[in-house]
């Protein structure tokens, strides 16, 4: 295959191909849908050096990440891979786009609301009234009418839930 | 991708077959980080810092792992496993700092699986054995109340990678503190053999309370400030759940400098019992 590639043109592709690698354990998101993806670039020697964070500091898919994503670059014709781990800033599921979270509802699973906000300083408070938090709608059926069952679930990124309208638990990407 | 190819992926590097299992022989958790340690940077204090912390969480972890198949429900096991598998990703990456920063360079590994219990930093509470259902609550509920207060102080310490850690352990604090909490109220509250059986959580957690309070791992943190918050925290919870402070004196000597109580010998037998068998595996 002819290429005419430069600099710029190779800095695209290295991005769009990283940015299509699936998340191992929602593999209807992609890592830049889910925000993991923080950067791809390409340095003066050719070197593509990605960037990603962890969701979650046990998050066990990372390795995952790290293989599949030089695997497909290397595969795409890139010789020389670097990934780099991020762990400042911390990931928040602010960083799931608007496409992920329509994916995430289309499989069943409620996307999160707006991470909480904590002061500029100060302790992080701790909320022991019985009111129930903002209600998550289900992704199934639409209903508000929802409870938590448990705020974690079968990963650390998600809370099971169950609809009280039409009776399914489904999952729901806690805000973090 | 199929998934074949992925697995030939990660077994890049292994070229001993043999040797190589799913969930082994990855990279350094802190793998690509910059880890330089900025000018003016205590090392060895730091290093001490991610070894209590990481201690602390790597045998809180493995406590929080024995509730698999135990607890009074589903949804339970899965909270106190994923409240596990969070702070084992906070003893890996602790771990890992403390190796490039105490001269040794030593891998993960060598800190959770190579050490003898007496080389182990972590405090007393977290080795003690689970107990009830209300003693797991108790102790998590103090553990994490001050190791969220800590981290939140961390976040902004002078070493970036450990600061980096930190800010990302609050969120995950934050979730384990408020299970911990709710469950406190909800038992406090409840029946009359559920409060008895608080009372009696907090009359065997309380005497350990001093020491995770009074010996903070250092590193520039105020140890008195955190003790100010997390005492208020536990306050909080303790009136909302129409629990009284029990009156305990507090044990003496500390889990940092070295004494142990005779339960950490054998959680570290079972937990390092396959690396030692197989010491020249990948793991």
């Amino acid at each position: 295959m002819v290429t005419t590639a430069t600099p710029a043109t190779d800095a695209r592709r290295a991005r769009h191909i990283a940015a299509q690698v699936p998340d191992p354990e929602l593999p209807m998101l992609t890592l830049a849908d889910l925000g993991v993806l923080r950067d791809v670039e390409v340095t003066g020697d050719g070197t593509v050096v990605a960037s990603l964070t962890p969701t979650y500091s046990g998050c066990p898919a990372m390795a995952e990440m790290r293989a599949d994503v030089a695997a497909r670059l290397r595969a795409a014709g890139f010789a020389r891979v670097e990934i780099r781990t991020v762990l400042d800033p911390p990931w928040t599921t602010d960083w799931i786009t608007p496409e992920g979270r329509r994916r995430l509802a289309e499989h069943g699973i409620a996307p999160p609301g707006a991470a909480p906000r904590r002061a500029a300083s100060g302790p992080v408070p701790l909320v022991l009234s019985a009111t129930r938090r903002t209600a998550v709608p289900c992704p199934r059926c639409g209903a508000v009418d929802t409870e938590e069952t448990s705020r974690f679930s079968a990963t650390s990124c998600k809370a099971l839930w169950r609809c009280l309208a039409c009776r399914e638990p489904f999952e729901y990407v806690k805000e973090i | 991708m199929s998934e074949d190819h992925l697995y030939l992926t990660l077994a890049e590097g292994h070229e001993d077959d043999a040797r190589w299992a799913f969930g082994t022989g990855f990279e350094d958790p802190l793998h690509g980080v910059d880890t330089t340690v900025p000018a003016g940077v205590d090392a060895a204090g730091l290093a001490a810092c991610c070894l209590a912390l990481g201690d602390d969480a790597l045998v809180s972890a493995q406590r929080l792992a024995e509730w698999t198949t135990r607890a009074p429900e589903l949804e339970e096991e899965v909270a106190l496993a994923n409240i596990g598998l969070d702070l084992l990703g906070q003893a890996r990456l602790l771990y890992a700092r403390c190796g490039q920063v105490d001269g040794s360079e030593r891998g993960e590994d060598a800190y959770a699986y190579f050490r003898d219990a007496d080389a182990f930093r972590n405090v007393r509470l977290a080795e003690l054995p689970n107990g009830d259902f209300a003693f797991s609550v108790v102790r998590l509920l103090v553990l994490s109340a001050w190791r969220l207060a800590l981290f939140e102080r961390l976040a902004g310490c002078a070493d970036p990678v450990l600061a980096a850690i930190a800010a990302k352990g609050v969120k995950e604090l934050t979730y384990h503190r408020q299970y911990a909490a709710e469950w406190a109220v909800r038992l406090g509250d409840g029946t009359d053999e559920s409060h008895r059986r608080m009372r009696a959580a907090l009359a065997d957690v309380y005497p350990y309370v001093d020491e995770l309070l009074a010996t903070g791992p250092g590193f520039g943190i105020d140890t008195e400030d955190v003790r100010e918050e997390v005492t208020a925290v536990l306050g909080q919870v303790l009136d909302a759940a129409g629990l009284d402070l029990p009156d305990v004196r507090p044990l003496p000597g500390s889990g940092r400098d070295g004494d142990r109580t005779e339960h950490l010998a054998p959680l570290l037998a079972e937990l390092q019992s396959v690396a030692r068998a197989h010491p020249e595996a990948t793991w």
